[in-house]
């Protein structure tokens, strides 16, 4: 996934109206009516925000009959996830490091701030 | 399998706020975990990303002090400062850390040190930047380096 994609996905989601939108599709599609419902909101204001859902690649709309509901695209959800599992290892790394460390210490240490280093 | 396997580290990214969360056990006393944190000596041997060398200025953990230092590698020293707000040994330890790259840009931190009984310690690290934006930024750091300390660990394993 592209950083760029991940930057528009992120700022998509900086909002808090349009995480709570994407949680409701998570549930169900729905359409812009359906999600526009709760909030104090107009139809056109929740189109906007469908609109920055939809260029990042979160939503996409479907023709059904008469309806277009929004649809949420799950897998962009999964490259998140994955995101965050880098992250996770990385921690995980630095952290199986600090485990051989600490099996190394004398136990009877004093937890007293560390000295201070010349500048 | 090592017995560190049976410490997962857990990440978490809160969805209102812009907050990253890791927690991580340890079979270790909180004091030791918690000196591991605070003495220059020790914490160059494992806070770094291993391709890089950890230089430290200073480092000065104690209510009211500061920190600085430095990741050293490809050519290339990426800084990073800070100030102590509050330590209590073996408790807690809470304080600012700004990468001077972006150097407007602070995030508050704090790591609780959790005595679980028979010398195992429960860390927690909370991570707090002023926008999703940023928060986001630091969590795509760890996309590239994670991939790569990955591969050296499996390097590692095969080379026992």
């Amino acid at each position: 996934m592209p950083a760029d994609t991940l930057s528009m996905v992120f700022s998509a989601l900086a909002d808090p109206t349009r995480r709570d939108m994407v949680a409701r599709l998570a549930i169900a599609d729905a359409t812009v009516n359906e999600l526009a419902g709760p909030y104090a909101m107009t139809v056109q204001a929740v189109s906007k925000h469908l609109r920055v859902l939809q260029e990042a690649g979160l939503v996409s709309r479907t023709r059904q009959a008469q309806r277009r509901p929004v649809h949420l695209e799950a897998e962009v959800f999964d490259l998140m996830t994955s995101w965050i599992e880098r992250y996770r290892r990385l921690a995980e790394e630095r952290y199986q490091r600090l485990d051989q460390l600490l099996a190394a210490m004398p136990d009877d240490v004093e937890p007293t701030p560390g000295k201070e280093t010349a500048t | 399998m090592t017995s560190t396997a049976r410490h997962p580290t857990e990440i978490t990214a809160d969805p209102k706020v812009p907050l990253i969360k890791i927690t991580r056990e340890f079979d270790a006393s909180p004091a030791k975990v918690f000196k591991a944190h605070t003495d220059p000596d020790l914490i160059v041997q494992w806070l770094g990303p291993r391709r890089y060398a950890m230089r430290i200025d200073r480092y000065d953990c104690r209510t009211g002090g500061s920190y600085r230092y430095l990741h050293v590698g490809d050519g290339s020293e990426y800084g990073f400062h800070g100030s102590f707000h509050e330590v209590r040994p073996s408790e807690v330890i809470v304080q600012t850390f700004t990468y001077e790259g972006v150097p407007d840009g602070v995030a508050l931190e704090r790591a609780v040190f959790d005595d679980l009984g028979d010398g195992r310690t429960r860390l927690t690290v909370t991570s707090l930047v002023d926008s999703f934006e940023a928060r986001d930024a630091i969590l795509a750091s760890g996309m590239e380096s994670g991939v790569i300390e990955g591969y050296e660990r499996l390097d590692d394993l095969l080379a026992r």
